[in-house]
């Protein structure tokens, strides 16, 4: 609210700071704008630019890192009487004295004897150091603008480049924000690597890549079934692997096959019917397939198997048809082709528009020979468009493996090392958001071991895209 | 082919007068097979990708538009004033008074143990209690009085009412029992139950009972959530496109920008909430399972999309317009903004729609940051507690009541409409505005 009040108090500032530059500079050319080396709105935007852009962005670093701030403050001085808690425990104790101070709601805790004292001096403290850093973050912004308008203000004259100037405040702008999309990839790199790093210290990187057994519930008795604490990840590896398998063996054939017959054989009219059809297919939210994997496509595949069971039975093959009667709703197979249908359209796009770029020449030349359509396809648009194909499966696969929704509603929780298309599997995604949702306490080997699936997650989806873009590229360099 | 072509030309002899012509036509035979086939595989596969589509929507429809009729039930409450103690009046049990009312209105009476009582509460639903609290609270003089309340009956009565119960179930199968069966049938005859418009759907949130739960809530939610996305990710994407395409000079710099760009555009979403989870909630502290946690992670993810929308329609503007505004004197900066970019706006804006659509369906982020919490109200704010219709979506699909599941298909039909509506935006803007050089 204060930090809102005096964005708007400063926005009143910064267009007074544009009245007077402009007015300054119309002055200093008799009124006569002409004699200006910029248009007069240039000088404006000059001062107010000075009076309210850095005072702004304190104003966002304040409200951003604000917090943080008052925390280290807060808890520089430790009270002796916290000194037998755990750390966890010490955090609560400094997160609730925050919360009281905001009158907000905290913990649970119950404080009393020398806690209570402590947690009353620390909450009158967290007041004032609370007000202390609101109010200097604004006394601070309040002076670098009027600072900043002091200094823009004079310099306004019939010769000052003001135009040149304010586009150098435009072109910073432009830089912010394109390296905002680096900062991104930082951001990513940085927090997955330092919260795995921090997982590796308790787990080592080679079991958790090679280990066999996948059991990340440590146990809290002794006697706890399936919570050894094993970290080996190979399991989930092998789930999100065949359910990629299975998704790119619907997706690849299909996909394909419709984006040949669209460049190559569909006139107009059965084009702009089915591509539009096609996108509607692609905008699909991916929870959507998961319900229908959930709901539709798991009863339905689970029922047709019972019933190949239930025919079988009591025949040569008794053991096959027991085991087909009892197949559940969740399986890799259920999650691979829905997985499969929603990258249809995704495959076929793509190489739709990789056969387009196919020159006409080669098409040409192909049917004065006398080769008919399909051998065209086959024998010279396949091969010629095949880096462009093989670039798109991989980014297909790429958005198998990190595809979350379907698997996470549709495969199943266990993690199984099999091959088997019926049973339940589990994927790295699905492991992500189980340990990643409900309750969770962030510096466990369970939560942390999330960040080492992201990673790994993050480098092979990374180093698909990196190859299948250098194919792209190395392909395009051929016709152009 | 060609070989098999070759050996069929190459013995044939001894075949009749007009041997090649013939050997000729039987390839050109198998040929023209062969690509009758091949064409007919092109067709198969579409065929194939338009069934998917329709089974997709055609079960979501189906399991879903059921919840857009309802049931509820009217009945005259008498407020018996030796059961509602004044002085703790959300103590009181309205759910039996409730209960009794429709007894009433049965004709039956409730037996010592209050085994009635209790069939005919899990007939209605507890709506039209909290109704008469909310009624005594704000007129503390009803009491003693009768009064009408309308609300909706329980989701499995609802259920039976829609077919989705049936009688001819085993009775120890389904959730109610022939009794109530009977009567809800006697229910319905008298005219106290009667179906219509599922109001409440959309004026109601998230609830643990199937039959008062709504999207209002989760609407409401996602509008904010795109707020704070559309605020950040447009202008950042649109700024950071018109640096790389207009201003930026050709070098190792730029190159890494671009490769970077084109990378994060096809990184799994769900590395996103991991990175949302890590710097937003647990390095800065943003409140949890918020709209501004929601939207600064979807802006992240919307952006590299938006840097390419916005760098394909800078492209398609002409440089013809680029060196008439610089011939006249106007700066790089003016020519780009005064002429380009409004030039361009159309096309920046479709894509900015676009991935704001396809950021309205994202869901597997959102699980990071705490989303999944239930949530029973309307978001209070940027910061509140909030959930998203796409996790509404989850949530309600992991609920076992079986009148979730149509709730759940009802909530994604209303995604689906949002979309549909921004995607229709987004195609009118291109028709509309788009120019041809």
């Amino acid at each position: 609210m204060l930090t809102w009040l005096s964005l708007l108090f400063l926005a009143l500032f910064a267009l007074a700071a544009f009245l007077l530059g402009r007015g300054r500079a119309l002055k200093a050319a008799g009124g006569a704008s002409v004699r200006l080396h910029s248009l007069p709105n240039y000088y404006g935007a000059y001062a107010a630019l000075w009076a309210g852009a850095p005072a702004a962005l304190l104003l966002l670093l304040g409200a951003v890192f604000g917090g943080r701030i008052e925390e280290a403050v807060l808890q520089a001085e430790r009270p002796a009487a916290i000194a037998s808690l755990t750390p966890d425990r010490q955090d609560v104790f400094f997160s609730d004295a925050r919360a009281i101070a905001a009158k907000e709601s905290p913990s649970e805790v119950v404080y009393e004897g020398a806690l209570k004292t402590a947690l009353d001096a620390k909450v009158a403290e967290s007041a004032k150091i609370t007000a202390t850093v609101r109010y200097s973050t604004i006394a601070l912004a309040a002076l670098v603008a009027l600072i900043g308008a002091l200094l823009a203000l004079p310099r306004v004259g019939l010769e000052f480049r003001a135009r040149n100037r304010v586009e150098g405040w435009i072109n910073g702008l432009l830089i912010a924000c394109s390296v905002a999309a680096v900062l991104t990839t930082l951001g990513i790199v940085l927090s997955l690597v330092w919260e795995s790093w921090r997982f590796f210290q308790s787990v080592n990187p080679l079991a958790f890549l090679f280990g066999t057994e996948w059991s990340p519930q440590i146990a809290m008795r002794a006697d706890q079934v399936a919570s050894s604490g094993a970290f080996g990840a190979v399991p989930l590896f092998a789930g999100t692997f065949l359910i990629m398998l299975i998704a790119m063996l619907v997706a690849a054939p299909v996909g394909l096959y419709s984006a040949i017959y669209l460049s190559e054989y569909a006139d107009r009219r059965v084009r702009s019917v089915v591509k539009p059809l096609l996108e509607v297919l692609a905008g699909v939210p991916t929870v959507v397939y998961g319900f229908f994997a959930a709901l539709t496509v798991g009863p339905l595949f689970r029922a047709f198997f019972n019933a190949i069971g239930e025919g079988m039975a009591g025949g040569p093959l008794d053991g096959i048809a027991q085991y087909l009667m009892q197949v559940q709703n969740q399986m890799a197979l259920v999650a691979g082709v829905v997985m499969g249908i929603m990258l249809i359209p995704f495959v076929s796009s793509l190489s739709d528009d990789i056969i387009n770029a196919v020159p006409q020449s080669l098409r040409d030349g192909s049917y004065a020979m006398g080769a008919t359509k399909s051998e065209t396809v086959k024998k010279v648009i396949l091969p010629a468009a095949l880096p462009g194909i093989m670039a798109a499966m991989l980014l297909a696969v790429s958005r198998a493996v990190g595809e979350t929704m379907i698997v996470t509603m549709a495969a199943g929780l266990q993690a199984k090392l099999t091959a088997n298309p019926l049973d339940t599997v589990t994927t790295v995604t699905v492991q992500i958001v189980t340990l990643l949702t409900g309750d969770q306490e962030f510096d466990s080997p369970k939560t942390l071991s999330a960040f080492g699936l992201g990673l790994t997650l993050f480098v092979v989806t990374l180093a698909l895209n990196i190859i299948a873009l250098r194919i792209v590229q190395k392909y395009r360099e051929q016709y152009d | 082919m060609t070989d098999a072509a070759i050996n069929a030309g190459a013995a044939p002899r001894e075949q009749g007068p007009r041997p090649q012509l013939s050997a000729a036509e039987a390839r050109l035979k198998k040929r023209y097979r062969s690509e009758m086939w091949f064409k007919a595989q092109g067709i198969a596969a579409i065929v194939v990708a338009m069934i998917f589509l329709v089974v997709l929507v055609g079960r979501i429809v189906a399991q879903g538009y059921t919840t857009f009729e309802t049931h509820s039930i009217s009945v005259p409450v008498y407020l018996n004033p030796d059961r509602i103690d004044r002085t703790a009046l959300d103590g009181v049990n309205y759910d039996y008074i409730v209960a009794e009312a429709v007894m009433k209105k049965l004709n039956i009476q409730d037996d010592d143990l209050g085994t009635t009582s209790g069939k005919v509460m899990d007939l209605v639903s507890r709506d039209l209690g909290f109704q008469l609290l909310d009624k005594i609270k704000a007129d503390p003089s009803v009491i003693g009085k009768t009064i009408e309340v309308t609300g909706p009956v329980k989701a499995d009565a609802d259920l039976y009412f829609k077919g989705e119960i049936k009688r001819s179930t085993a009775e120890e199968d389904r959730k109610l029992d022939n009794q109530q069966l009977a009567w809800l049938d006697q229910l319905e005859k008298d005219g106290t139950v009667k179906g219509g418009f599922n109001v409440g759907f959309f004026t109601k949130s998230d609830s643990t009972e199937p039959e008062q739960a709504g999207v209002l809530g989760a609407v409401v939610g996602s509008a904010l959530m795109l707020v704070i996305t559309a605020l950040i990710a447009v202008p950042v994407g649109v700024l950071a496109a018109v640096y790389l395409e207009e201003f930026a000079p050709k070098n190792r710099w730029t190159d890494v920008i671009e490769v970077n760009i084109n990378n994060l555009a096809a990184v799994p979403s769900i590395v996103y909430g991991l990175l949302g989870l890590a710097l937003f909630i647990n390095w800065l502290h943003v409140p949890r399972s918020s709209p501004l946690v929601g939207g600064l992670v979807l802006a992240l993810m919307a952006l590299p999309t938006v840097i390419i929308a916005t760098r394909s329609a800078l492209k398609a503007v002409p440089p013809s317009i680029r060196e008439a505004a610089l011939g006249v004197g106007a700066s790089r900066a003016q020519t780009v903004f005064h002429h380009v970019l409004p030039l361009a706006m159309p096309g920046v804006m479709t894509g900015a729609i676009l991935s704001l659509a396809h950021a309205l369906g994202e869901t597997a982020p959102l699980l990071m940051i705490g989303m999944v919490s239930f949530v029973p109200g309307v978001p209070e704010g940027f910061t509140g507690a909030s959930t998203v219709l796409p996790v509404q979506v989850f949530i309600w699909e992991n609920a076992s009541e079986r009148a979730f599941h149509e709730r759940t298909a009802a909530a994604i039909l209303v995604l689906l409409v949002f979309m549909i509506v921004m995607n229709a935006a987004a195609v009118i803007l291109r028709r509309r505005f788009e120019r041809r050089w």
